[in-house]
Formats: C-alpha cells, sequence, structure tokens
C-alpha cells in the first residue's frame, strides 16, 4: 500500500498540480474494468493491460484496472456480452481496433451493430505495411502493383487475417488506389497470424506481406525483409523514419489499425465524459508515449465524438471494400 | 566455444537464490497445474503471467518463473494419464494408451517414474539442441511452406490405423469425426462461419482441452455413475502401486526408444503450428513400427510409455526455436510466451540471439535448472501422487468432476463451454461403449484445422494445380513415408498377425499337450 500511495504521489508531482485538481473533482469508477474480448497475450489484451497500469500510475483511477479475458468469435462474445449483460455498467470499458470494426461491418458479431455501444477513444494506431524478401526483385509499392496488375496470378500476398480481415483489406485499399479495377482478382493468401505469415514470405512460398509494422518489425532489422511502403500519412517517427509511404510514391492509400476503446451503450453520460476525459490525459501522459515508443505504435489521438465518427467513417469504407470482393452483399 | 562461453553467462544470471526460488515454484505449481485436467501448459502460463508482474519481476525471472511453469506442466500432463486414464493435457494423451496400462498392472510407481526420466531426457537433449542447433534448425522451419505440412499432416493421419486400435475402421472413423469437429467455426481462409448455428460462442470453433475433458474425464465419471453399484469401488482399492523406482533393466530397454522419440519431438517442435501432440504423437507411432513386434503396445509395454512422454517433452524445447529465433509461436504455450517477452520489450525474431543475449542465455540456463528441479521434485514425489490411486472412486469421481468443470470455465469464463463439454462427455461415452478409440478425435480436432488451411494455401498459391503438392524434395519424402506408414500395416500386419496366430496356437496345443 505504502508503495503505491508513494507511487501516485510520485506521478502527481511529476506532473504538476493540474492533474491532481482534475482527479480530485472528477468522477471516479468504483471498480474499473476492461473486457480483453481475446486470450491473454493478444492486441486486445495488450491494449487493457497497458492502459490499466499506466492509468494507475498517473492516479486517474484510484483502485486497479481489472482486465478479464472473454474470449471467442473473433471479439463477438464480448460485444454481445457488454450489449446484453452489461449495458448499464459505468465501470466497464472494452479493448476495440480496426478488426472490431471490420467484423462490425461485414455484419460477423450476428445480430449486434455499432450504434449498440459508446465509442470511448483511441490510444494510437499500428499502421499497415507491405513488404517484399529481401532477395526480391521489386524494390518499390509501383512495381508491386503494376506486376500485380499485369500478372496477378505471379503475385500470391501473405497476411495473418482471414480473407475480407483488416491485413487483407489493406492490401486491396493499395491495389485499388493504384488503379487495379477487379480487386478480387489479387491473390491474398491467409495465415494464422502475421508471424507465420512473414515466416512463409522468408521460406520463399509467397511474394508479398500484408500486416502491421509491429509484426514485421523484428524481421526489418535484421535485413531479412524489406519494407516497400507504410500505409500512413506521412513518414512515421525515430528508427521507422527510413520507410516511403505509400502516398509518396503516388498510392494514395491509408490503413491504420488503431487501438481503442468501446464502453457500454447505457452508461451514464457523466461516466462516459469522465472516461473519455481519462483517456485523453493518459494519451497525453509522459508514460504513455514511452509505451507507444517502445511498442512501434504510431500516434490516433480521437476521443468521444470524433472518435465515434471515425468509427462510423471506417466501417463505411470497411463495407464498400467487402462489397466489392463480395464478402457481402 | 563462444556458445558455453555464453552458457556460462546464462548460469552467472540465472543461479541466483531468488531465480532457484522461482524456478522451483514454477515447477512444483506447473506439475499440479498439468495434472489437473482442463488446464494444461498454455493456460497455466497464462494464468500466472498476471502473478509474474505483479511481483515486479524483471525480464530474466520473470521467463525464469514461466518456463519452469511450462517445464513443469510438460511433465505434470503425464500424471493423470497414467493414474486415472485422463490426459493432464493434449500431448499427454499418447500418454494414456501404455502409462494407465501399466498402472492397471501394478505398476504405477514404475509408469510415474519412468515417464519422468523420460520427459527429464526429452527436454535435456532438447534444450542442448535448442543451444547448438537454433541458428541452422531455424533453415528447416522455412523448408516447409503449406505443401510441406499439408504432407507432414497427411503422414499422421497415415500413421493412425496403427496405432490407438485394433480395429482401422474404428480408427478412421474417429478421425473422420474428429476431422469433422474441427471444421466447426469461422473458416480461417475465407471469414465465413461454418456449423456455427448463428451461435457466436462457435465462431473460434471448439476448443480442444473441451472436448479432450469431456471425452476423457467426464465420460469416466459417467462410466463411474453407471456402474455405481457394481464391482468398481472393491476394485479400486486393491491397485497395487508398485516399485517407486524403475528396474535398471527397464531404462535400458527403454533407452533406444528415449533417444528416437526425443529426436522426433524436437523435429515436431520446430516446426510452428505441429508442435508438442504432433511430436508425441509421431514418436508414439514411429517406437510401435520399430520395436513393437510381439503386440505389447497398448497393453502397458514400457517403450510405449517412455516414447511419448521423451517426444512431447522434446517438442517442447523444440517448440522454442521458432519462437525465439523466428517470433513464431510453436504451440499455445509459446505463443502466451510470446506475448510476455513483447510486454517486457523484447522483441523474439533474428536478431534476439545479438540482441538480447542475457536474456537468451539466462533464458536457456533457467531451462536447464527447470529440468533439474523437475527431476528431483518428480521422483520422490511419486508415492504422493501414487496415493491418488488408493482414493476410492466414489469420492474421486466427483472431484474429477469438479476440476474438470472449474478448469473449463477457467478458460473463457463462458457456460457455453461447460455445455459442450457435457455433450462430449455423453458422446465419449456412447463411443467407449462402441469400443472406438478416442485419441483419433483429439488428434482430428486438433490438427484438422491446419491441414485443410494448408491444402487450400498450396493450391490458392499455385492457382489450383495439385501437383505443386508435390513438388519439393521435402514433400516428396513425406508423402513416400506416409504411404509406407499406412500401407504396411495392412500388408505386413496381415502377415505378422497369422504368423502370431499360428504361434499362438502351436503354443496352446502344446500346453495342452503338457496338462494332459
Amino acid at each position: 500500500m505504502i508503495s503505491k500511495a508513494t507511487r501516485v504521489a510520485m506521478a502527481a508531482l511529476l506532473l504538476g498540480a493540474s492533474t491532481l485538481a482534475v482527479q480530485a473533482e472528477g468522477w471516479m469508477p468504483e471498480a474499473p474494468e476492461c473486457i480483453a474480448p481475446a486470450n491473454p497475450g493478444g492486441g486486445w489484451d495488450f491494449t487493457c493491460r497497458q492502459v490499466g497500469k499506466v492509468m494507475q500510475d498517473e492516479g486517474l483511477i484510484d483502485k486497479t484496472m481489472q482486465v478479464v479475458n472473454l474470449a471467442g468469435g473473433g471479439g463477438g462474445v464480448a460485444y454481445a456480452e457488454t450489449v446484453n449483460k452489461r449495458n448499464d455498467s459505468d465501470d466497464l470499458l472494452v479493448a476495440a481496433s480496426s478488426s472490431t470494426a471490420t467484423r462490425l461491418a461485414q455484419g460477423a458479431y450476428p445480430g449486434n451493430t455499432v450504434d449498440q455501444v459508446r465509442w470511448v477513444a483511441s490510444i494510437g494506431a499500428d499502421y499497415g505495411v507491405i513488404a517484399v524478401a529481401k532477395s526480391s526483385p521489386i524494390t518499390t509499392l509501383p512495381e508491386l502493383l503494376a506486376q500485380m496488375k499485369e500478372n496477378p496470378a505471379s503475385i500470391a500476398v501473405a497476411g495473418g487475417s482471414a480473407v475480407g480481415g483488416w491485413d487483407h483489406l489493406k492490401v486491396l485499399i493499395a491495389a485499388n488506389a493504384y488503379g487495379i479495377e477487379d480487386v478480387r482478382k489479387v491473390k491474398y493468401i491467409a495465415f494464422d497470424g502475421g508471424g507465420e505469415a512473414v515466416t512463409q514470405l522468408l521460406a520463399g512460398s509467397v511474394q508479398a506481406f500484408t500486416g502491421d509494422l509491429s509484426e514485421a518489425k523484428g524481421f526489418v532489422d535484421s535485413g531479412d525483409i524489406r519494407v516497400i511502403a507504410v500505409l500512413a500519412p506521412e513518414r512515421l517517427e525515430g528508427e521507422f523514419a527510413a520507410f516511403p509511404t505509400a502516398r509518396e510514391q503516388g498510392v494514395d492509400a491509408l490503413g491504420a489499425n488503431w487501438r481503442g476503446f468501446y464502453a457500454p451503450g447505457g452508461m451514464s453520460d457523466e461516466a462516459y465524459n469522465a472516461w473519455v476525459e481519462k483517456v485523453a490525459t493518459l494519451y497525453a501522459s509522459d508514460e504513455w508515449k514511452a509505451v507507444m515508443a517502445a511498442n512501434g505504435i504510431a500516434p490516433l489521438d480521437l476521443q468521444g465524438a470524433e472518435f465515434d465518427k471515425f468509427v462510423h467513417e471506417s466501417i463505411a469504407q470497411i463495407q464498400s471494400l467487402s462489397r466489392e470482393i463480395g464478402i457481402i452483399k | 566455444m563462444d556458445t558455453l562461453t555464453h552458457l556460462a553467462d546464462g548460469f552467472t544470471i540465472a543461479l541466483t537464490w531468488q531465480n532457484l526460488g522461482l524456478a522451483l515454484l514454477g515447477a512444483f505449481l506447473g506439475t499440479i497445474i498439468g495434472a489437473l485436467p482442463g488446464l494444461g501448459p498454455s493456460n497455466g502460463v497464462a494464468i500466472l503471467i498476471p502473478l509474474a508482474f505483479s511481483l515486479g519481476l524483471g525480464a530474466t525471472p520473470a521467463l525464469i518463473l514461466l518456463t519452469s511453469v511450462y517445464y513443469g506442466a510438460m511433465y505434470g500432463g503425464r500424471i493423470s494419464s497414467i493414474l486415472l486414464n485422463i490426459p493432464g493435457d493434449e500431448p499427454a494423451m499418447m500418454t494414456c494408451l501404455d502409462g494407465h496400462p501399466m498402472a492397471k498392472k501394478g505398476m504405477a510407481g514404475e509408469a510415474l517414474s519412468l515417464s519422468g526420466i523420460a520427459s527429464f531426457v526429452g527436454s535435456i537433449v532438447a534444450t542442448w539442441g535448442l543451444i547448438l542447433l537454433a541458428p541452422q534448425l531455424v533453415k528447416i522451419a522455412l523448408l516447409f511452406g503449406p505443401a510441406e505440412y499439408f504432407a507432414l499432416f497427411t503422414l499422421a493421419f497415415a500413421t493412425l490405423g496403427g496405432v490407438s486400435s485394433t480395429n482401422q475402421a474404428k480408427s478412421a472413423f474417429a478421425a473422420a469425426l474428429g476431422i469433422g469437429l474441427a471444421m466447426v467455426g469461422v473458416d480461417t481462409q475465407t471469414g465465413v462461419p461454418r456449423f456455427t448455428f448463428g451461435e457466436v460462442h462457435l465462431y473460434d470453433g471448439i476448443d480442444f482441452l473441451v472436448a479432450i475433458v469431456g471425452l476423457f474425464a467426464l465420460s469416466e465419471v459417467f462410466l463411474f455413475l453407471e456402474h455405481r453399484h457394481g464391482a468398481s469401488d472393491a476394485a479400486g482399492k486393491k491397485i497395487e502401486i508398485g516399485r517407486i523406482l524403475p528396474p535398471v533393466k527397464m531404462i535400458k530397454d527403454t533407452s533406444g526408444t528415449m533417444i528416437r522419440s526425443t529426436g522426433i519431438g524436437f523435429l515436431a517442435g520446430v516446426l510452428p503450428g505441429a508442435g508438442a501432440s504432433l511430436g508425441s504423437f509421431l514418436a508414439y507411432a514411429l517406437e510401435k513400427k520399430i520395436s513393437d513386434k510381439d503386440g505389447t503396445f497398448g497393453k502397458g509395454d514400457p517403450r510405449g510409455l517412455a516414447a511419448p512422454e521423451a517426444g512431447n517433452n522434446a517438442a517442447a524445447g523444440g517448440a522454442l526455436v521458432p519462437m525465439l529465433a523466428l517470433g513464431v509461436p510453436g504451440s499455445g504455450t509459446t505463443a502466451v510466451l510470446l506475448a510476455v517477452l513483447l510486454s517486457l520489450n523484447i522483441t523474439p525474431g533474428p536478431l534476439l540471439f545479438t540482441q538480447n543475449p542475457d536474456v537468451v542465455w539466462g533464458l536457456i540456463a533457467a531451462l536447464f535448472i527447470a529440468n533439474f528441479m523437475l527431476l528431483l521434485l518428480n521422483i520422490p514425489m511419486v508415492g504422493l501422487f501414487t496415493r491418488i490411486l488408493m482414493v476410492p472412486p466414489r469420492i474421486l469421481m466427483p472431484i474429477v468432476a469438479m476440476v474438470s468443470f472449474v478448469g473449463i470455465y477457467g478458460i473463457s469464463g463462458s457456460s457455453f463451454d461447460l455445455y459442450v463439454m457435457i455433450g462430449f462427455g455423453m458422446l465419449g461415452w456412447v463411443l467407449r461403449k462402441l469400443d472406438v478409440p478416442l485419441v483419433p478425435i483429439i488428434l482430428g480436432t486438433l490438427l484438422g484445422n491446419a491441414m485443410e488451411s494448408n491444402l487450400r494455401r498450396a493450391i490458392a498459391i499455385s492457382d489450383g494445380d495439385w501437383s505443386a503438392l508435390f513438388a519439393s524434395p521435402v514433400s516428396l519424402v513425406l508423402w513416400a513415408v506416409a504411404i509406407a506408414g499406412f500401407l504396411l500395416p495392412i500388408v505386413v500386419g496381415k502377415v505378422v498377425k497369422s504368423r502370431m496366430h499360428g504361434a499362438r496356437q502351436t503354443a496352446q496345443s502344446e500346453e495342452m499337450d503338457a496338462t494332459d
């Protein structure tokens, strides 16, 4: 207890009095809880645990955030639980990401829609990358896409999500932006996770890789694979600045795997606003910046109404792409 | 020599009182977790992650604790397989086949300690393999594309017939049932739900732990309920434990088995996606092909016990190779360990050995320490574990039922899985009555999905050209072994059987002559 108190005090000292004022008058959850809709270890689990830890360190919550792993249905079980059983809870956040939006867009959560919950805020994004093996003759994104357009069968692209999943959609967004009309011709091979997909790129089974920067990082550092495009609006910071964006190569494609939270639809406005405020304070903290830097998370700073609009827009974009490739009718 | 210097450095990092204590704690908890049906290495490690973090451990101590739990669970899985015929986790499934018959013959003590030794040999050799061969082994993993994986899984199913039943048709039926069950869930290739009936809990497919606990543990409970007034109570009390240490001759007889099985298990572990279950299965299948000349496998042959145990523990070591060197987990547990590494800000991958040598070598030293701890911990505890056999079934069975329910509920926290488990319990009860082997069902659910997706990936990459499945030397070799493994028992088996039949008849008639 003493160490916790000291830590809070130290955090408060570091941050100055302003944080103290906010936490003194603001609403506090009685038993803060975060549902990670997957087993321990995945991205959602990471989101809950890291945010819980930093929030407590910063004094934004006065009790430990309890993390509940509720795996199943690619997040569908947790979504249904939130809508059906926890709709009035003020203390609950649920981790979400682009794949939550993708599944909502494609109707993969049976009977659930985007408007049944309240979208709280984003905490960052993993930008998509397209990479080839170091021995590949292809060195730029337009080269890859040109070959794809000319002879679609010659390029197999590996990714860690199912057909119609986010990794697949990223490469389609790029193909679409380059002017490949019939994106269904793009040959996408689904593997169980980005790591397996990268391994198959190294093994020479496939010609290109689509995934997140964090999945590819180890192999980029070792020089085994070459990132030919980052699907970010501008070059990333730090060690990632060497990778060209798709935009600067004339392909106007953006693909961010955002991470964030939703809350129960029946959450009171007071609690919702307080959570939005808390995530915003978290996002601005130095400790969170360190977490982002260590894990290769890029900035994406959206809260409350802005975030809600962003989620709705990305769902609309995914729906139109999914219709084109025939995933939904 | 460089390697040995690194290893010595690793030991200086790992050999502190705190780390030794953590290794002991992890090994003990892991053994218990592995022994409980429903709790396997992967959820054992997952459960203890919060403990590692809340203790505020650094990277190396946290890894030492968690890998001790991992290895401990691999050791512990065998205990309930041998004593109760209920696998503690999925790789321990094959241990039931000869381990439980040994216990029934009054050799429970020998079975437990022999399997402990086999586990030790498997993991210690695999750990050396990890040290010396990790960079080369990565290249083997890179030889395996989708077509080769498909051939490998076909090989597993082709050798199935000879393994688990005298009736090949029943084995084939059970395997088909398992593959069918694997089809439930969202198709990983297209994202289309199959056989889910709109039930969101089925989207991720059927968790094979739920299937194992239902098929093995609950059906055992149902059988007990059925015979409640019968002889089972009386039979339970009379089980003999046997000696604690196996005779030297038994160890000598099984040493060849252990070495062969370690090799196979290790290679299976190195291939991402194949993992410990395939390792123990292939080790058993091969050993049966090589050594089972008298048809004693499945009836309590020590070699049939040593093979899967050495195999699955070697695979556990092998699975660390792709996890550390490629960042690709070779099994469910290494997936959890990978997540731990990532949250400790360590990125596994080709540069891990050069960027974080302290972590890697500390971890490897920890593996050695955990292994010796486990051997030391397990042999004296054999006496304690075997007491379980003294517990009358009317007390034991309710405990088995309770542990099953708690364990399965702990995985996902949903009552839906409990219903599925009860369903599997009923199914297991019916299948046991019909004398259908249960192991092929589990193998089918474990490997069915991976087999299907790799076939589809291979065909998609080749644009529908089926010859791609036979295009590489690796896949050709695998296909040849698969075909031989499938056909030989049918052809040779008949010859051997008729010969044995003949031999038995002459023996019987001689006996009759003698009595006359």
